[in-house]
């Protein structure tokens, strides 16, 4: 009962987005209140409707409902509640309501946190989110309805994959997915104001808000899968240039290039049609990335659908929005104008060749990431394209984004003096000159990428520094806890990003570049040696999970006679797959993480064992995270609030208090 | 400079850059594509020797040994058709498994052994890399084929 329940809501949904997608729009055009103000109940009521259908779901998991084929596919009696409950996002069905599910949500935002905004737009905004909606709501009802009956019911379920068994897959889908829709906000903002002719600061000032929580959840979500690869796939590496990395990844840095855009199109009104072009591309990136994901055309832990008519809807309903989308652009944009005129040495110039910079890395990614697939589909032979192209062109192309991410926050608008900015960063980029030569040599020995690594991040930061301070430059002494307290959170949030960068730089080159890895075989009682550490196999033992069986191993790390930690590091075989999996022993420190993980077994005493000494890799999400926090920082400056409560002259005085923090 | 001027500048700069990263992207594109060969097409020698490319195939049954070291494996990758002998040094991924489809990226030894620097990682018990599935039909197909015209020839 309670299946069909959630399938009828589904549809129920999909009548009320066809209203939402055309009454409000309608409305809007002609100048019908009625209709226009259909948008906000209707967004609401749908969203009900979708969270109603998703709750349905995971009662039919909680429940054990094996007679629903998605849950009898994906769970089993003997799966831990917790992931019985995020088994609901663990295939192909369940991962698509989450997709709908988080639209529906991004739309009540959008209805609740809009008041301040002209009621035509909510309603345009709302109605291109409605259409949204249509594409996938149909999407699920026609080729993947989760609430598909199993006649007769399975007695007990294929168990959920071993892989995904884990604490990380609780939080990163839907963080990921949250980031991913949340660039249809901004998507659908940027067809609103197309529709309307109407580009202008004010209207970045709407956008800006939603497009950085969007890009700071997925920026969270992005770091939690690297993470989770991390210590579940038992190989130690945090990124893998895999197409479906790459898939999330190619939306995140068009979305960056977004967050700055919008900054000078809220600041100075200039790059409008510039702005709109990042916001249409972010959100194609992000179908894009669901078409690949779930299309079944890659193979991985992420591709559940192997069905051809569901690659073929995705890439239809891809085909469509990036085509509308991008045709409105073309017969629209003339009219949004370009705004503001900028000298060659200036922020705006140099957010630009970031923004530049940022689109061509984009390209060069989807470049390696599509090409394989477009050679094979026209069957001209398999290829494929590993890390190491990533990497030599990843680098250069960003290494100069990263410098002027130093310079930038220093730079005026309009025109900024090329001199007057060396002589305020000599100090800066003296510091970062010494950390580039002292750090390598104090981890041990020099090289020249940890330098160049350890160079930019020292730069971003000292930068940083000297922006701050000079916040404080007329500031008398006893009204710097008052100046502390008035500069706006924008401001705060982006110095913490940006030291999140440098912190993430430091984590990928000292782990680069001092890393050790040491495959050895282990009989109990054997030590090995690793950096400084010494690893003793003590004892291997026969263990029960909840749905499966396990030999545990017992590893004991000392450092020149003292202990350290004790390891234990599992080789599991879940019963119901009669699939094995490794479970990697970590012991994470703020400098250094220890991981041992188990290989294979040679005899029941002895092990191949896999050992790690990482230095510095937990400064990889720490700065991620650094990130996430800063954009959401700014997202929730006061600025965006005083315009909703007061007139337009408070607001003006909001924006005067940020230009004189940004200089 | 006059406004005119700065805007040829600018636009002169930038189609330096986008020249200059083409070049880049291209060039480190042309140098890291990895190509895939069936062992049937490594037998016939079509593939490069001292370049890393891919093979994928069926692990075949009875041939994985390991040295004494435990950490060095040897095993046999077949497409049913035609074998190939890899050596591959480090911890094999938890779905491997003999008779089952496997890829591996590595180079050819003058010797014709595959020296395997990565043996990629499946997620999925049942699941087949597709390259290995191709190599084994198009093996199969060879086979059949020659099957066909051969009595004929006779």
């Amino acid at each position: 009962m309670v299946p069909e329940l959630g399938q009828f809501a589904l549809v129920l949904a999909l009548c009320i987005a066809l209203v939402q997608s055309i009454l409000p729009l309608v409305g809007a055009a002609r100048g019908n209140a009625a209709w226009i103000a259909v948008a906000r109940p209707a967004a609401q009521a749908q969203c009900l409707f979708i969270v109603f259908a998703f709750g349905c779901l995971t009662y039919a998991f909680v429940s054990n409902d094996f007679s629903v084929i998605y849950v009898a596919e994906h769970s089993n009696t003997e799966l831990p509640l917790a992931y019985r409950v995020a088994a609901v996002w663990g295939g192909h069905e369940g991962s698509l309501l989450l997709w709908t599910m988080m639209l529906g949500l991004w739309m009540f935002a959008v209805s609740i946190f809009s008041r301040s905004l002209p009621e035509e737009m909510v309603a345009r905004v709302l109605g291109v989110m409605g259409m949204i909606a249509i594409g996938f709501l149909l999407f699920m009802l026609l080729t993947s309805d989760p609430f598909t009956r199993l006649l007769p019911a399975a007695a007990n379920g294929r168990d959920l994959n071993p892989l995904l068994q884990d604490p990380g897959m609780v939080f990163h889908p839907p963080m990921l997915y949250m980031g991913y829709v949340g660039f249809s906000v901004a998507f659908a903002f940027c067809m609103a104001a197309l529709i309307d002719g109407r580009l202008d600061a004010t209207w970045a000032r709407w956008m800006r808000p939603w497009t950085t929580v969007a890009w700071s959840v997925l920026t969270l979500g992005i770091a939690l899968g690297s993470a989770w690869s991390y210590y579940v796939l038992g190989w130690g590496g945090w990124w893998f240039w895999d197409p479906v990395e790459n898939a999330s990844f190619m939306p995140w840095l068009v979305g960056t290039a977004l967050v700055h855009s919008l900054a000078v199109t809220e600041k100075r009104g200039a790059f409008r049609s510039w702005t709109v072009f990042l916001a249409i591309l972010a959100f194609s990136l992000s179908l894009l990335g669901t078409f690949l994901v779930r299309s079944g055309v890659l193979t991985s832990v992420h591709a559940f659908a192997v069905d051809p008519k569901r690659g073929i809807f995705i890439l239809a309903f891809l085909a469509v929005v990036v085509g509308a989308s991008f045709t409105l652009f073309a017969w629209r944009a003339s009219k949004v104008g370009l705004g503001g005129r900028f000298a060659l040495v200036s922020r705006e110039s140099m957010l630009l060749t970031n923004n530049a910079l940022l689109l061509v890395a984009a390209g060069a990614v989807l470049l390696g990431t599509l090409y394989p697939l477009v050679l094979d589909a026209l069957n001209l032979g398999k290829i494929s394209v590993g890390p190491p192209y990533f990497d030599a062109v990843f680098v250069p192309l960003i290494a100069p984004a990263l410098f002027l991410m130093g310079i930038g926050p220093l730079a005026r608008w309009k025109k900024a003096s090329a001199p007057d900015l060396a002589l305020r960063l000599r100090w800066a980029l003296a510091v970062s000159f010494a950390a580039a030569i002292l750090v390598p040599l104090l981890m041990g020995h020099w090289s020249s990428m940890v330098g160049f690594g350890i160079f930019l991040a020292s730069w971003i930061a000292a930068s940083s520094l000297v922006s701050f301070k000079a916040q404080f430059a007329h500031v008398p002494k006893g009204q710097v806890g008052a100046r502390l307290a008035q500069l706006p959170r924008s401001y705060y949030g982006m110095i913490l990003a940006h030291l999140g960068v440098a912190m993430f730089i430091v984590g990928v080159a000292l782990v680069k570049g001092y890393e050790v890895e040491s495959d050895v075989r282990m009989d109990v009682g054997d030590t090995a040696h690793l950096h400084d550490y010494t690893f003793r196999f003590a004892s291997i033992d026969k263990v029960n999970g909840p749905n499966y069986t396990a030999d545990r191993g017992t590893i004991v790390v000392t450092r020149s006679g003292a202990p350290v930690v004790t390891l234990h590091p599992e080789k599991r075989l879940y019963t119901v797959q009669n699939m094995p999996m490794t479970e990697a022993a970590i012991d994470a420190g703020f400098f250094r993480h220890i991981y041992v993980a188990l290989g294979d077994s040679l005899s029941p005493t002895s092990w191949v064992v896999r050992l790690y000494y990482k230095p510095f890799v937990s400064w990889i999400w720490g700065g991620c995270l650094l990130m996430g926090i800063g954009g959401l920082l700014a997202a929730f400056d006061r600025r965006y609030r005083v315009r909703a409560r007061a007139g337009a002259a408070q607001a003006a005085a909001a924006a005067g208090l940020n230009a004189a923090a940004a200089r | 400079m006059k406004a005119r001027h700065k805007r040829f500048v600018l636009v002169g700069v930038g189609i330096a850059g986008l020249a200059l990263s083409a070049t880049l992207v291209l060039s480190a594109f042309q140098k890291n594509l990895v190509f895939f060969y069936t062992p049937s097409q490594v037998f016939a020698k079509e593939a490069p020797i001292g370049k890393s490319f891919r093979i994928g195939g069926l692990v075949e049954k009875g041939s994985l040994k390991r040295e004494a070291d435990g950490v060095t494996v040897k095993f046999v990758v077949t497409d049913t058709a035609k074998s190939i002998p890899v050596s591959y040094r480090g911890i094999l991924p938890d779905l491997f498994k003999e008779g089952k489809g496997v890829v591996t990226e590595g180079k050819l030894e003058p010797d014709g052994t595959f020296h395997a620097s990565e043996v990629l990682a499946k997620h999925d018990a049942n699941y087949m890399p597709p390259e290995a599935r191709d190599a084994i039909n198009e093996a199969k197909a060879a086979n059949t084929s020659r099957s066909l015209v051969m009595p004929k020839g006779k």
